[in-house]
Formats: C-alpha cells, structure tokens, sequence
C-alpha cells in the first residue's frame, strides 16, 4: 500500500472516464428540464435519492404489516373494527383472516429483504457513493443506472398492485415454497397473487443486475487517478462484494421463479410429484419440492449478505470519521469482507438441515457455515478497536454505527446455534430463527442504512437532519429492537414455530401471551418513532438547517471535495487526484488529511 | 375508539417532540454549536454506559421471568444431546457476548470527545489480527466437532427393532399408518387415494401387505424407551413433523419420503404427574401449509410397551373397513403394474426401511 507503488497505476482508468464525458470540467450539461432532471434523471444522485425516497416507501408499508400481524400476534381476542373499515372482508369484524395473516407475513418479508434492504440499501448508497467516493463524474452507463431504478420501479408497481387482487397478494412465505406457491388449490395467494409476485421479483432482479453490473465496472474502471484499490473506502469495497454476490446470484433466483411460472401455468413437473390437494389428483410425478429450495437459497443466503455488507462498508467509515482514527486493520477488513463474500456461496443449504437432505451434505455445510463466524469476529475485533483511544463524536450517524455492531454482535453469535445442525434440529422455523435473522440482517441492516442517511443526508440535500429528533430516533429503535426480538430467543427454545396467528390450541406454546402483548406494544412504539424519522427526513430536505461548509464531519473522502450541491458531474473542476487512503485521521497530530493531499516527504505513506 | 385516541395521543405527542427538537436547534444556534454537541456528546456517551447496564440487567431480568417457560427436559435421548449442544454453544457465546458488548459500550463511553484528548493513530497490527482470527478458528473447531458428532448419531441409521410408523401431512391434519402384524407396510401410490371409499392414503389394495395395516388419525401412539421410526409424507405440500418435547423436526415433502427416528423416554402420564394434566406431546406442524398452518395439531400418547399393544389391536385395519368386513379386494388390480413401477422410489423406501 505504498504510494509510490499506485501513483501512476490508474491513469489510464481516469482517461477513459475523461473520453466517455468529453470533457474534463462536468459543465458538459444537456438542456434539462423537471423531466429530465428529477424523473428520468441519468444523474448518479439523483437516482440513489430515488432508490432511497422508494425505499422509504416501502419500508413504511412493510413495518405497517408488521404493526397489523403483531396487533393479531399480541391481543389475539380482541377485535379492532378499524381493521374491517380498511380490509373488508379480509379483517371481518375486525379480526384479521388467517389468509389475510399469511399474505401481510409474505409481504413484509419481500418487501423488506428485497425492497427496500436490497434496492432501498445498496440501491441508494451504491448510486450516491460509489462515483462520488471513487472520484468519478457519473456511474459507467448512466443510462443502464436510470433504467435499474425504473425496472425497480416497475416491480413495485406490480407487487403493490398485488396487494389489491381478489384473492389476495401471495401469501406462501417470502421463500414462496412450491408446492404450495405452485398450486392454485393450496391458498388464495396462490393464485392471481403469486403470478403477480413472480413478474414483480423477476423484474427486480433485473433491475437488480442493471444496478450491479453498473457498479462493479465503475469501481473497476473509473476510479480517479491516485485512487488504487487499496485506497478506496470500506463503504465502496462493502458495495463492490455486494454488487458482485448479486450478479452472480440473482440470475439463479430467476431460473427458479422461472421454473416455477412453468409449473404453475404449462403443466410441467419441475417441482411437483405425486400431489392430492382439496380433493383433486394431480397428474405431475417426479418432480422435487426440495430443488426449488436449493435454487432459492443459492439466493437466499448471499441475499443476506447482499443486504449486510453495504452496512458493514458504511459502518466502518462512518466509526472511523467519528472516532477521528483510523480503521483498525483496513487490509482485514477487506479480506473478512472477501471471506465473506467467498463462503456465501457455500453455505445455502444450512436453512434445508431437516428438508431430509443427506445428513453427511448437512454436515459439510456446518462446517461452512460456522467458518463464516471467524471474518465476522476479525470484523466485530477491528471495530472495537478502532474506537478503542479514539476521539468519539456521537452524531446520530455514529450512535447508529455502534448500534449496528451491538446488534451484529448479538445476532451473529445466535448465527452459531442455527448453523450447527444439531440444534437447527430443534430451533428451525421457531422464534428463535425470527429473533436470529430479524437482529442479524435486518435491524442491524436498518442501523446501517440509518447510519449512512444521517451521515450523508447533508451530502445529498445540502442540510442536515434534526439531531434530537435523530437520537430519540436512535435510543428508541435500539431499546425496542432488543424488547421486540431478545425475548424471541426464549420463545424459540420452548418450540414455538414461527408464522402461527393463534396459540390457543396448544397447550405447548400458549405460556407467552404476555410476552406476545408487550413486543406488540413495543413494535406500535417503534414504528412510531419511526415515522418520525421518516417526517424528519422529508422536513429536513426543504426545511432543514442548511449546510455552510463542504466538508461537514472533517472527513477525508473524496465527497466531500465536491461543492455543497453538486450539478452533474460532481466536480467543477478536474476531478482531484488522490495520494492516499481514506483513513488519515490523527495521524501525525493532525485531525484529518484528506485523500487529495499529497504525502509530504519523509511521511510514512498507507 | 380506543384506537382513535391511541392515534390521536400519537400525533399530539409527536407535535411536542417535534416542536421540542425544532426549538433545540434553534437553542443550540444560540448558544453556540460547538457548546451544545459537546454536551450532547456527553449526554449521549453517558447514555451509551446507561444502555449497558440496564441492558445486562434486562438479559438476566428476562431470563429470570422466561426460563421457567421453555421446555421441560428433553423427553428423548436425541433431545438430551441437543440440549448438551445447546449448553456448550450457550455457554461459549454468551462469554463472547458479554466481553465484545462491554468493551463495545464502555470504550464508547471512555473515548468519547474531550478536548484535551487525542485520537491514537493505530492503523493496524497484524499479532492482534492474528489472535483473533485463531482464537475463533479453535472455538469453531470445538463446536463443529461436538455439533457433528451428535449430528451423525441423530441422523444415523434407526435400530433394527424400532417400532415404524408412516406419518402423512395434508392440510391441515397428520394421518398414520401402522404396519400391522407382518410388520410390513403394503405399497401405496397417490392416484389410489380415494378418501370417500376409505382409502385416504392411496394404499394398493392388491397388495396382500395392506391387508393388515392400520390407519388413524391426529393422534399416534408409540410405546416408552423403544426406538420409533417415522417414515414421513406429505400429499399435497410441504409440512414438517415438529416434536418440541422430543427436540425433533423432519420435513414433510410431497413426493420424497424422509425419515426420523428416537427413542421416547417418559410416558404421557409421567409427564402429565410432573407438569399438570393438561400436557401432551404435540405435533406441530412446522413449515408454512396455507391458511390452516397454525391450526395444524396432532398429539402422540407415549404408554407403555403393554398399553401400546393393547391399543394396537383394537383398531381395525383399513383393508377391512374399506371393504365392509373383511371381502375380497374390490378394486381392479389390473391397473396395478404401471403404478407400481411409477411409486418405485417411495414405495421400495417402504418396503425396505424395516
């Protein structure tokens, strides 16, 4: 990682970059107009704030799912006309319908995992960050880039419009499991609901390809000159091993969901075999259910980590800015995010241990599995180190950074229970996986993206967000994430199997109405706090105190260097030149020295 | 109505703490900015050691109010071994848990911005990342090895003397089918099921090894410290044979027979002694099934080797009440050639697995 060694590497990268605008200054604009600018923009940011302002969306609507399915879950006697007034006949007399349970569950997992920490998550930041980071005036096709958020669109368009069908959107589970997602017999959802939720994925991961493929080459390509490999910041090396775990795995979903329109519609037997449902026998043999499986979760499991890295990348900035230090370990930090990234693809078949897969198959993927703990621990060691003799600034953006390691830390080693088989035997869609993944992947991949905005909403917008309305954000969704999913834990080693509306049956699992009452509660709490995020960030784009300096944080990326609102080009003048890594922070009793400074002679380079 | 004033009282309280954080930020302008996220700076690094320690508190709080609700001991000897894995996993993670949290909030708290401190330029240091790479790579080692040694012997072979028992999942009920007294369980194939002539599983009645099986319904019955075999089916989704007590949980897949085998250590009645009358092993189904999925409930008596048999002959095999008493095969057997080879795979698993 010297700097004499990469100095001249990229030249010729940043002079393609240079051809592709035609000139060097980014002043080089087309006419624009509102169309052009805020709707079918090719600009970089404006399309990340699209991705974001969808995401948010979304993220409403799924946590809104949530609060109705918890509303069932915590006062399963009660009944809340107000339901009814909005869902007709899916909440009659207030109560919610089994199916109508089913569908929201379904929905709030797509909408999450796909929606918005996937398209919302890496979506944004990716398109923010990875130009203005590797010092690049725009994404390497700009146009494929506007055509990811409109496929994206488009599958929101369907996928909402699924939520108004007759019979209801599909409702098999975010997997959609066949037979049951295959068989129109086998649930309401899967009828009309469940064709409409395989075009929607499917042009999602479409859009999902566009995106990546997009970023990858502009990392690889179009990094300004000085910018080696080993100088970008973690926030892009987090983005490069996502967009390449997606390339590589979504085209897998797609043959899946493929196979499974075939199955649904052309009469093959893909997944099917010797199958009797409400009375009929069906004519498919030889097919197999547990394919489907594999297929998904080849997915499945890199979607996980699709949705974690961005976070991990951001984190780390972020915890380095703040602690005014360095990174701990930045060549670490890029392998554990390799390693990671390698064993993604080796470990899919730890959520089939009880499909009745070969027990030696099992045995191997254990092995995987838990190998992906030791990346994860050299990651969780490197950022207690990094703030370890730091200087720490708790901006909400820095509270959301340790959040996310607490709950990382928390969520990950319950990661170890689940993935040793012999006890995924009896946890295995109990509770306890809901409280694993939900801490894992999606509170501590929400405490990410929440970190990011706070950090870079002043990039994006030119003002901040409130700050008291963000730490109240924070101590309120850290506290409930524990409330909501820490008792879960317990729930799960007493067996009680996840996606269940009503307990009243079983004398096994009904000791936690309580419990179930309290984390309802807490959810109303959290989802209204919320909320509130959600209006502060919208209040805080037209309203928001406005920013006087570029260089808010004092952080020494190169986003920073552009102009408070930047145009379409990010830079008015040449793109700077870089001569170092990012995290110069204390070094040699300065504060920060950003990358565009040259290495004085006699400085030890990094 | 109540939920009108809920939502109301949420929005009146939302306007406040808006007002509160506008008005804040006005303040903080005031007073000066630096001043103000200085404090803010130690409110909040305060808080971070505060969350700690109410957060330790809150992990043994709700262990104290929950640990009396997971399950009892482990009702079978494969359960046993899960909960010594569980046990050595517990106690491992939870260490890690304890060390990384703490030192993740207290370095927080300590290092937090003072002016008269400097941040340590400590980019890296390759001992420690090696000790900390090895370190988990040893622990790991130790998990994987006792978590696949119990593994191989849950997954292992079923001894020859268990009892079988065929389980089915439709939706939204369990059926099973008893080999009878040949201890052979006769050839079955889905396009036979033909629930209004009493044929709910599909059983060939050609096939002279039906002649004895027996059929009920949502509830089994095995017997006490003898090894029991499932031989589990779906027929028209995926379910999952979830035993919480025994800690075991197979997939129920269409067209795939799979199986799962331990050996009950308490009967239903000695467990009914220990913890009230109301208790019963449970099948749950475990693996979404539609909208009946939560609804999906069998119950296994566990009795004596002697009530076992008992119970066993008292119920009439299918054969025969299928066939009004005991008559000559009804259906055509003609048909029978082409489906037998078609149910090869899971009819031979069948046949062979006792």
């Amino acid at each position: 990682m010297s700097n004499d060694q990469t100095i001249h590497v990229h030249e010729g990268a940043a002079g393609t970059h240079e051809v592709h605008h035609h000139d060097g200054n980014g002043h080089h604009h087309h006419k624009q107009n509102f169309v052009t600018k805020y709707i079918f923009s090719q600009d970089h940011k404006t399309i990340g704030k699209q991705f974001l302002i969808t995401g948010i969306m979304w993220a409403v609507i799924g946590a809104l799912f949530s609060v109705l399915f918890r509303l069932q879950l915590g006062f399963p006697d009660q009944t809340f006309p107000i339901l009814e007034t909005f869902f007709g006949k899916w909440a009659k007399g207030g109560r919610i319908d089994p199916e109508f349970y089913y569908a929201l569950i379904t929905m709030h997992g797509t909408i999450l995992v796909f929606f918005v920490l996937t398209a919302g998550l890496s979506g944004t930041f990716a398109n923010l960050l990875i130009p203005l980071q590797v010092g690049a005036r725009d994404m390497a096709s700009p146009f494929m880039n506007m055509l990811s958020y409109w496929f994206f669109f488009m599958a929101s368009v369907v996928m909402m419009s699924s939520l108004f069908v007759e019979t209801g959107p599909a409702s098999g589970g975010w997997t959609s499991y066949p037979p049951l997602s295959a068989l129109k017999d086998a649930a309401s959802g899967s009828k009309t609901g469940m064709d409409l939720w395989i075009v929607s994925m499917a042009l999602f991961v479409v859009s999902s390809l566009l995106g990546g493929l997009n970023y990858i080459a502009t990392i690889l390509n179009m990094r300004t000159k000085g910018m080696s490999m080993t100088r970008l910041p973690l926030t892009i090396w987090g983005l490069f091993f996502t967009a390449i775990l997606g390339v590589l795995s979504f085209p897998v979903l797609l043959s899946g969901f493929i196979l499974l329109l075939f199955d649904r519609h052309l009469g093959t037997s893909f997944y099917l075999s010797d199958i009797y449902v409400a009375g009929k026998i069906l004519p498919n043999e030889g097919g197999s259910a547990v394919l489907y499986q594999h297929l998904f979760w080849f997915l499945g499991h890199p979607e996980v980590y699709i949705i974690i890295l961005p976070a991990m990348g951001m984190v780390s900035e972020i915890m380095s800015v703040n602690s005014r230090k360095p990174i701990f370990g930045y060549m670490a930090m890029v392998g554990s995010l390799f390693a990671i990234a390698i064993l993604a693809f080796l470990v899919w078949a730890h959520h089939m241990f009880v499909t009745g897969m070969n027990p030696f198959l099992g045995s191997v993927f254990v092995l995987l599995t838990l190998l992906i703990a030791i990346p994860s621990a050299i990651k969780v060691f490197n950022w207690i180190t990094t703030i370890w003799r730091g200087n720490i600034r708790f901006t909400p953006a820095m509270l959301f950074a340790i959040g996310f390691v607490s709950l990382f830390i928390s969520g990950g080693l319950t990661g170890i229970w689940v993935g040793n088989s012999t006890i995924d035997i009896h946890v295995h869609d109990t509770y306890f996986v809901v409280a694993h993944f939900h801490i894992v992947m999606g509170v501590s991949a929400f405490f990410g993206m929440f970190a990011g905005v706070y950090h870079w909403f002043p990039k994006m917008f030119g003002r901040y967000l409130n700050n008291t309305l963000g730490y109240i954000h924070f101590w309120v969704t850290l506290a409930g994430a524990y409330l909501i999913f820490w008792p879960m834990h317990y729930m799960g080693l007493a067996g009680v199997p996840r996606r269940y509306l009503d307990f009243t049956l079983w004398s096994t699992f009904n000791k936690f109405d309580s419990l179930n009452k309290m984390i309802s509660v807490v959810t109303i709490i959290v989802f209204a706090v919320n909320l509130m995020f959600v209006f502060n960030f919208f209040y805080s784009i037209f309203k928001g105190r406005k920013l006087r300096t570029t260089n808010p944080w004092n952080s020494n990326t190169l986003e920073w260097t552009t102009p408070i609102n930047p145009g379409h080009g990010n830079w008015e003048g040449d793109i700077p030149e870089v001569h170092r890594w990012p995290y110069d922070y204390g070094k040699d009793g300065r504060d920060f020295i950003p990358q565009t400074e040259p290495v004085k002679p006699g400085e030890t380079g990094h | 109505m109540s939920t009108i004033w809920i939502l109301i009282a949420f929005l009146l309280g939302f306007v406040i703490v808006f007002q509160i954080a506008k008005a804040s930020e006005y303040v903080a302008i005031l007073r000066g900015e630096d001043r103000t996220r200085k404090e803010s700076n130690r409110i909040n690094a305060f808080l971070l050691l505060a969350f700690l320690v109410i957060g330790l508190f809150g992990v043994w709080y709700c262990n104290e109010t929950l640990k009396g609700k997971i399950l009892p001991e482990a009702a079978s000897d494969h359960g046993e071994r899960i909960d010594t894995m569980i046990w050595i996993t517990l106690g491992i993670t939870f260490f890690v848990f304890l060390i990384t949290q703490i030192l993740l909030f207290w370095f927080a708290f300590k290092y937090q911005e003072k002016d008269d401190q400097k941040a340590y330029y400590f980019p890296h240091d390759n001992r420690l990342e090696v000790i900390w790479t090895v370190i988990p790579a040893i622990v790991l080692t130790v998990l994987v090895g006792f978590g696949l040694y119990y593994w191989f012997q849950i997954t292992g072979e079923a001894p020859k003397d268990a009892q079988v028992v065929e389980v089915t999942g439709k939706q939204f009920a369990w059926e099973f089918r008893y080999p009878g007294k040949d201890g052979k369980f006769g050839r079955r194939y889905f396009k036979e099921i033909n629930e209004s002539k009493g044929n709910p599983l599909g059983q060939i009645w050609s096939d002279p090894d039906n002649h004895d099986d027996i059929y009920v319904s949502q509830e089994m019955h095995i017997a006490v410290n003898k090894p029991v075999k499932l031989i589990i089916n779906a027929k028209d989704v995926i379910h999952d044979v979830g035993l919480a007590h025994f800690r075991m949980k197979m997939d129920a897949v269409p067209g795939m027979p799979t199986t799962m085998w331990f050996t009950p250590k308490y009967t239903t009645r000695q467990m009914r002694e220990k913890y009230g009358e109301d208790f019963n092993y449970e099948i749950s189904c475990d693996q979404m099934c539609g909208k009946g999925h939560y609804g999906m409930r069998g119950t296994i008596v566990v009795e004596s080797q002697a009530e076992f048999k008992v119970w066993l002959a008292k119920q009439t095999p299918t054969y025969v009440a299928a066939h009004g008493g005991g008559a000559a095969p009804a259906t055509t057997p003609a048909a029978t050639p082409s489906k037998t080879d078609s149910t090869a795979n899971g009819g031979n698993a069948i046949k062979t697995s006792h």
